[in-house]
């Protein structure tokens, strides 16, 4: 529980508790529990698992082949802004494929990862619902519509740019 | 059970009505090809190639788990099923590591079977390759996932039958993978190292961490000496190795074997079993009179002491402290017969022979380690001692009978009967009721804890006192008892728990055979074992005069200061992950 605490501080791994003792009363509940899990914590990770498993007795091994099977949960930290890029059908005739591979290449990652400073997570989603700006991504909830592989790559530079002179304005 | 008629491929008959659709095509003498289908156990349906063509059925369905209808017309060898079935097979194969010639389970691989069968002559589909890196990092056992075809038999022991949860299937689509959480190896996972997924695998992903090097390397080192010693349940296993029929009592020609192979000195585990019986009847008898933990549970099979320390850590203190019997037998000739030799004890190479993949890691617990030196310095499975004994070009089945050397090697029916579940409490009951009693047993077979049921009770009366006797195989079944004395629900004195099904015999060293044989092959090697016991002279343990030897010699009495240093152990919980991640 410590480790817990340290990564998440007390009060919210308290109030997933709470939750959990609820859900857990629930019979095939672990679905839910997992929502709230990433949820909660943008992630489900080993000590959160196990958490999960030791309160209902559902051993780690089938909770960690539910949390890799489903592409809403993850087991390492997303980054501070999270792109999904999407791979439907018509951005993907539209060239997503592209842009996704010139993404990765950018910045050095693989779909479900996370850049090492933490800051840009990539991951592929299966139609955001705006077919009409394919192809199309979501950086935090914003839509970035008609998109090509550099203009991609420049949404990236112009987020970056922006978060360091944010940073900079807070120092001040 | 209700009947219902079908008919496959124009033969039409009766079968059981709650059969499945492959059931009944066996029943009609054709042999469907499956892959994942382990009865009872994993019944998903998932590799197709069992599948046929059924009357009013649009897709192929998978026979293994389709259940048969009255009416049903069924056909097993169409254009269109030879096709699928086909299709499946290279798909299968397409990601597979097909290097057969150096997979430790060529023309031993079911997988290498179906492509022969199916006379698979090219892979038509030249998709993405697998590459994961071998995890090699338990002492017991390497998993090869390039070798996995996913077909989850492996999966299905160690969480249906074993309860150990150690690995599971993970991942989605072509990225599927049997794996531990979070890709920790198995050495970092609660994994018991029982080895029964070995036995569960149809090709060569799982197999035993590789000990006949080191023992190569030994027997070359003219400095050492290198002694050998054999678990019961090896001589009811090895003969099959060489097309010897389930069952064979092979003793003589391994212990021949052994010699030809180089070992200086050959001797029997079932020294060190008849041993164990006199230190843990002395400790039962000692916990019964003087209020000591009961229930007391048995302490030989190290992949049930691995569960017990990760699993039920509050039943450390009903463990008997014995070492199991190869460990004993390892300090003992490390320490009792180098003297004997005048031999310097680093000098002294340990070999163990055992049906079993845990004791693998056994020989390395820093519990068991006496100035440095370990007990036992290497385990060969019954699998590599046929391997070394093939490479060697030994004829074995033609070989003659040899005996033991002495005097580790002189041992009772008491003994042998370690090899089969409930042979321990057996063995325990003939010497403990005899020295309690003080007068010779009426009967010495003990019927009662005899079977291959995963749970089995017994109420033995020993000098007046009701002994309740538990006796369980597989860990599986050792949960569902053990949670029942936690809850208070029952209660013993004395319980044996193996970590494999079956017990030794069918131990996840042994000879390999398809799921859906084992329970006749259980069945036959226990046969041999208590048919090994009954051809022996002696048959209780106390009756051993190699035992009353050195006794007299060496050890004093048993749970004397030696028997306490030599002898014993202890136990400590482990955590089920090695991670903090």
């Amino acid at each position: 529980m410590e480790q817990l605490y340290e990564l998440f501080g007390i009060d919210r791994v308290e109030e997933f508790r709470a939750k959990l003792e609820e859900l857990k009363k629930v019979p095939g509940s672990m679905i839910s529990i997992l929502n709230e899990a990433q949820e909660m914590f943008g992630y489900i990770p080993f000590q959160v698992q196990e958490l999960i498993s030791k309160e209902t007795g559902v051993p780690l091994t089938e909770i960690f082949g539910i949390v890799t099977f489903y592409s809403r949960f993850s087991i390492i930290p997303a980054g501070k802004y999270k792109i999904s890029l999407c791979l439907g059908t018509a951005c993907y005739v539209r060239g997503s494929g592209q842009i996704l591979e010139k993404l990765k290449e950018n910045l050095g990652i693989n779909e479900g990862e996370t850049t090492s400073d933490g800051m840009f997570s990539l991951e592929a989603a299966r139609c955001l619902g705006a077919c009409a700006l394919a192809p199309v991504m979501m950086i935090n909830g914003e839509v970035y519509g008609r998109l090509t592989p550099d203009e991609a790559v420049k949404v990236i530079q112009r987020i970056k740019k922006q978060d360091l002179s944010q940073a900079a304005a807070e120092v001040e | 059970m209700d009947k219902v008629t079908v008919t496959i491929d124009g033969i039409t008959l009766e079968v059981p009505s709650n059969y499945t659709v492959l059931q009944a095509c066996r029943e009609a003498g054709i042999d469907i090809p499956t892959l994942c289908y382990a009865e009872v156990i994993n019944e998903i349906g998932s590799c197709r190639l069992c599948v046929v063509e059924i009357d009013g059925v649009r897709n192929l369905p998978a026979s293994c788990i389709y259940p048969v209808q009255h009416g049903m017309n069924i056909r097993t060898n169409t254009p269109r099923v030879r096709e699928a079935r086909r299709v499946n097979l290279e798909l299968i194969l397409s990601n597979h590591d097909r290097n057969c010639l150096t997979c430790i389970r060529n023309t031993k691989c079911e997988l290498q079977d179906l492509a022969e069968r199916f006379g698979i002559a090219d892979i038509e589909f030249q998709g993405e390759d697998v590459n994961y890196p071998l995890d090699d990092v338990s002492p017991a056992i390497v998993r090869n996932p390039n070798k996995c075809v996913l077909c989850r038999r492996c999966i299905a022991e160690c969480q249906e039958v074993q309860n150990v949860f150690a690995i599971g299937a993970v991942n989605r689509g072509f990225d599927t993978l049997v794996s531990s959480p979070f890709y920790v190896s198995l050495n970092d996972s609660p994994c018991i190292s029982c080895g029964q997924c070995i036995t569960a695998c149809p090709t060569g992903a799982l197999y035993e961490k590789d000990h006949i090097q080191r023992v190569y390397r030994a027997l070359a080192d003219k400095r050492k000496h290198v002694v050998v010693q054999t678990a019961p349940a090896v001589r009811v296993g090895l003969g099959e190795e060489f097309g010897m029929p389930v069952g064979s009592i092979v003793t003589g020609k391994m212990v021949a074997a052994l010699r030809r192979l180089g070992f200086e000195v050959v001797f029997d585990t079932d020294f060190a079993a008849d041993l164990t019986i006199m230190e843990e009847g002395s400790e039962l008898i000692e916990r019964l009179k003087y209020g000591g933990k009961l229930p007391m549970i048995t302490s030989c099979s190290p992949g049930w002491i691995n569960f017990c320390e990760k699993y039920y850590p509050d039943f450390m203190e009903n463990l008997s402290t014995c070492k199991s019997p190869h460990m004993m037998l390892g300090a003992l000739i490390k320490t009792y017969y180098a003297e004997k030799m005048g031999w310097n004890p680093e000098d002294v190479y340990v070999v163990s022979v055992m049906p079993c993949t845990a004791k693998k890691v056994e020989i390395e617990r820093p519990e068991n380690m006496h100035d440095g030196i370990q007990d036992v310095d290497a385990v060969l499975t019954t699998r590599e001692l046929a391997r070394m004994i093939k490479e060697a070009g030994i004829d074995f089945v033609n070989l003659p009978d040899e005996e033991f050397d002495q005097p580790l090697g002189m041992s009772t029916g008491a003994a042998v009967i370690f090899g089969a579940t409930g042979g321990v409490m057996e063995a325990a009951l003939r010497t403990v009721s005899e020295i309690v009693e003080g007068k010779p047993l009426d009967k010495i077979d003990f019927e009662e804890v005899r079977g291959l049921e995963g749970v089995r009770e017994a109420t033995v009366t020993v000098d007046g006192l009701d002994l309740k006797l538990a006796i369980v195989n597989g860990t599986g079944n050792a949960k569902k008892l053990l949670d029942k004395i936690r809850s208070g629900e029952v209660e013993y004195h004395f319980i044996e728990i193996m970590g494999c099904p079956g017990g030794c015999i069918t131990g996840g060293g042994q000879p390999i055979h398809h799921p859906n044989e084992m329970a006749e092959v259980r069945k036959l090697r226990a046969a041999a074992i208590y048919q090994a016991d009954k051809n022996l002279p002696l048959r209780k343990s106390h009756e051993n005069p190699a035992i009353k030897q050195i006794y007299e010699e060496y050890l004093g009495h048993p749970l004397g200061e030696k028997s306490h240093h030599l002898l014993h152990t202890q136990y400590t919980s482990k955590p089920l992950y090695r991670v903090t991640r």
